[in-house]
């Protein structure tokens, strides 16, 4: 055997396994998350279902990581016009009335499994895909704002203005309504959320998000090992969301 | 009375009238560039279908994959919009649709559609540089090959910063 | 009986028209400008969904199919003296479903895709429904239409009318559950709203119709028999009256549960506004008021004032009722204060802008329009040659 077959050999594994490793680890998976990737031309299925696991003790009043993170990564801003702004998330302020006890969480579509928005809607563009998102068909849309008045939640926005330079994995514009996707151009790929990796990175902890169907994801251990509540429970929507310390 | 002669005469020009607006309809609309400032702009040798079937069913096309990657969730088609964007795009203005010189504008602008598209989808193409890249690279052009080299560099930061976030939520182990 | 008109009379019709036609204009113009700027224009918001063109679109709908409640009582009652105005309520009826619809249709937020709301239908949605009701609507009251005007069709005016009376119940329930299918929100919610929304209708609509009857006796230089205009006006009272009915039942309701309670403080003690609009607008002005002038009027002048009280308390009522409804903020966190940069947890906000103004006014001018074109082509005008003065 000459030495230059061995090297070719040697090359062609070394370049394979590179661009398998670039491949598999470039989006920002690890290569443990290799299993979950959903390969193109797939579509979502109801094996999993999204949610996500907000820790209300860990959240602080006056941080915002999360709601920035939303809209830098869903381009949106303010434009000046509070009241008729998007926001996909929100931080809310909580104040116990009698002991005065305050704290803080984000709030967002709960991705309901039941959801009152995708019940109300005309045309069915609010709708939920098989893996738990609700999101809303812009190109169906019609902008008639009956899902806004359904939600529980104050989850959805409308767009009362034009829009330019979109982020071209998020498509938005005047006329119709929208809410946060659990960053649906993300987990597609297999990323996670912009507010939880904002979260994670600022090193706060207090958001997860996994799939609820699996119950050997780190959210469902959580939530049976933990008391956790859904916001509204009354409506027994059985929502996707999750919050631990309310 | 309306004699006979009257009523062949006003037939005859309403045969020719209706037979002139069938012609033009029948007539192939070969989308000659000569139309207008109308260029055909395109990288790579042929589109994802061929051009005559583009040129009358490409709102098919599009309107079917909307709904696959909508409703279904399935990425990575070739036929998606953003796909169509990264090979039509006027290299001077960054867009298909921002004037009369591009691409989707061009023709649309002639034949007097209104596009609805982008009003909520961006007419540029996304930042390649240290972007996100989908798992699996969807486009059939030639210049694969080269793409994934650059892929590869563009990505190490992000990987690392990801590694970092996963290990925080300590989540995902599987 | 149609060409009554003398040629002044006509130079004065063209004029009327002419100022109607400027007024839907001007709301086109509006829905225009809502359309190429988008709602930031308007004062609608992220909180205040739907706002004043809602209000009129919702009056117009609720009282078209109350107006048609006339016809009803002719045909499928067979009481003679409202047969007689049998074909007036059916245009009416047309007509402010047309004006009303067009000022909802206008402001969506995507007009140009109404094809789309016709044809992808979600049909879990009681809006799709209503859809569905509003246009089934138009053709059965153009049918019965038709069946009262055209002397060969009369033998079926009573089949029709019938059909005609339970799809405008159901188109009415359909309405009042768009907003009683809403679990979120605490101002609906409840299964009362459906009668509810019918019984407005009956009140509004007549109402309508007594003022539209007016116009057009005046303008033909007649005079309405005093029996007729009697029992018209009895009819309006009770309907006044469960209208009363109903919102304290609504109102004592929501003051037994404990959750409702903030929400009834605000529309009822120190909501602002929406109290004042509530207390004096809607309960005194088209309530307490017209009841009296109703009861005591001898002749037809308090009667139409009394009907204008009605109108306008009716606009109140439903602006308390959507915008009041709105302004309440939704209480995710019972029992805790909230705060956030969404406006959980305050009042919300909400000044009406000219653009919904005008568009609204331009869904009445649309239906005054129709009404008035239709009169002026064909025969509307209640028949009562053949009503002998009863005791």
């Amino acid at each position: 055997m000459s030495n230059d077959v061995d090297n070719s050999r040697r090359k062609f594994i070394a370049a394979g396994v590179a661009g398998t490793a670039g491949l598999v680890l470039a989006p920002g998976v690890t290569l443990l998350d290799m299993a979950n990737a959903r390969p193109a031309g797939e579509a979502a299925s109801n094996a999993k279902r999204w949610g996500m696991l907000i820790d209300s003790t860990k959240c602080v009043t006056g941080c915002n990581d999360c709601v920035s993170a939303c809209g830098k990564e869903n381009g949106f801003g303010s434009t000046g016009h509070p009241e008729t702004d998007a926001q996909w998330i929100r931080k809310i302020e909580l104040k116990e009335v009698k002991s005065g006890k305050t704290h803080s969480l984000p709030m967002m579509c709960q991705h309901c499994a039941q959801p009152p928005c995708v019940d109300v809607c005309p045309t069915g563009a609010s709708f939920k895909r098989a893996d738990g998102i609700v999101l809303v068909d812009r190109h169906i849309c019609i902008g008639c704002r009956y899902c806004m008045m359904a939600c529980p939640y104050k989850a959805r926005s409308f767009v009362h203005e034009e829009h330019h330079d979109q982020n071209p994995d998020v498509p938005r514009g005047k006329g119709c309504v929208e809410a946060c996707t659990l960053c649906v151009q993300r987990i597609d790929k297999d990323l996670q959320p912009a507010c939880v990796e904002a979260c994670s990175a600022g090193n706060h902890g207090a958001m997860m998000f996994g799939d609820l169907n699996d119950p050997n994801s780190e959210i469902s251990k959580r939530i049976a090992t933990y008391a956790t509540t859904q916001v509204r429970p009354d409506l027994a929507l059985n929502t996707g969301v999750r919050y631990q310390g309310i | 009375m309306i004699n006979p002669a009257k009523w062949r005469s006003v037939l005859g020009w309403l045969a020719a009238a209706l037979s002139a607006l069938l012609l033009a309809g029948v007539t192939p609309a070969t989308a000659h560039d000569e139309h207008g400032e109308h260029k055909l702009i395109a990288k790579g040798d042929k589109c994802v279908r061929d051009d005559d079937y583009m040129r009358r069913n490409h709102m098919k096309i599009l309107m079917h994959q909307r709904d696959e990657t909508m409703h279904k969730g399935i990425r990575g088609s070739q036929d998606s919009l953003k796909n169509c964007i990264e090979c039509h795009v006027n290299p001077k203005t960054n867009s298909v649709a921002s004037s009369k010189e591009d691409f989707c504008m061009g023709c649309h602008s002639y034949a007097g559609v209104k596009l609805d598209c982008f009003e909520c989808h961006s007419s540029k193409p996304k930042a390649v540089a240290g972007g996100m890249h989908p798992t699996v690279m969807p486009e059939q052009r030639s210049s694969e090959g080269a793409d994934k080299q650059s892929s590869q560099s563009g990505k190490m930061p992000l990987q690392m910063q990801a590694k970092q976030a996963s290990l925080n939520m300590g989540e995902g182990v599987k | 009986m149609n060409d009554v008109f003398s040629k002044n009379k006509d130079g004065a019709f063209f004029f009327v028209l002419g100022l109607i036609g400027l007024v839907v204009l001007a709301g086109l113009g509006a829905a225009y400008y809502m359309e190429e700027h988008g709602h930031v224009v308007t004062g609608m918001t992220n909180q205040i969904v739907w706002g004043l063109p809602h209000v009129f679109a919702l009056f117009l709908i609720v009282a078209a199919s109350g107006v048609l409640n006339v016809a009803s009582i002719g045909s499928v009652f067979g009481k003679p003296v409202y047969k007689a105005r049998a074909p007036l309520s059916g245009l009416l009826a047309i007509a402010m479903l047309a004006g009303g619809l067009m000022v909802l249709m206008l402001d969506l937020g995507r007009s140009d895709r109404l094809i789309i709301a016709m044809t992808y239908l979600n049909l879990k949605s009681v809006f799709a429904l209503n859809v569905f009701l509003y246009t089934v609507f138009f053709s059965v009251v153009a049918l019965y239409l038709w069946t009262m005007m055209d002397r060969k069709m009369h033998a079926y005016s009573r089949y029709v009318g019938f059909a005609a009376f339970i799809w405008r119940l159901a188109l009415t329930t359909g309405t009042g559950a768009i907003f009683g299918f809403l679990v979120a929100r605490q101002a609906y919610g409840t299964a009362l709203l459906a009668p509810m929304f019918i019984i407005m209708s009956f009140s509004f609509g007549l109402a309508v119709f007594m003022i539209a009857q007016a116009v057009m006796y005046r303008w033909n230089d007649l005079t309405l028999d005093e029996v007729i205009l009697r029992r018209l006006k009895n009819l309006l009272a009770v309907f006044v009256a469960a209208v009363l009915y109903f919102t304290a039942v609504y109102h004592m309701t929501n003051l037994y549960f404990a959750k409702q309670l903030d929400f009834e403080r605000f529309i009822l003690l120190d909501g602002g506004i929406y109290t004042m609009l509530f207390w004096v607008g809607q309960v005194f002005v088209g309530g307490v008021l017209p009841l009296f002038l109703l009861f005591t009027a001898r002749k037809s002048g308090p009667v139409l004032v009394a009907s204008a009280l009605i109108i306008l308390g009716g606009f109140f009522q439903l602006y308390v009722f959507l915008i009041g409804g709105q302004a309440f903020p939704l209480n995710l966190f019972p029992g805790m204060e909230q705060s956030s940069s969404f406006f959980d947890g305050v009042i919300h906000p909400y000044s009406p802008s000219l653009p919904e103004f005008l568009l609204g006014m331009g869904g009445i001018a649309a239906a005054a329009l129709i009404t008035v074109i239709a009169a002026k082509v064909l025969n509307f005008m209640p028949d009562d040659k053949h009503h002998s003065v009863s005791h």
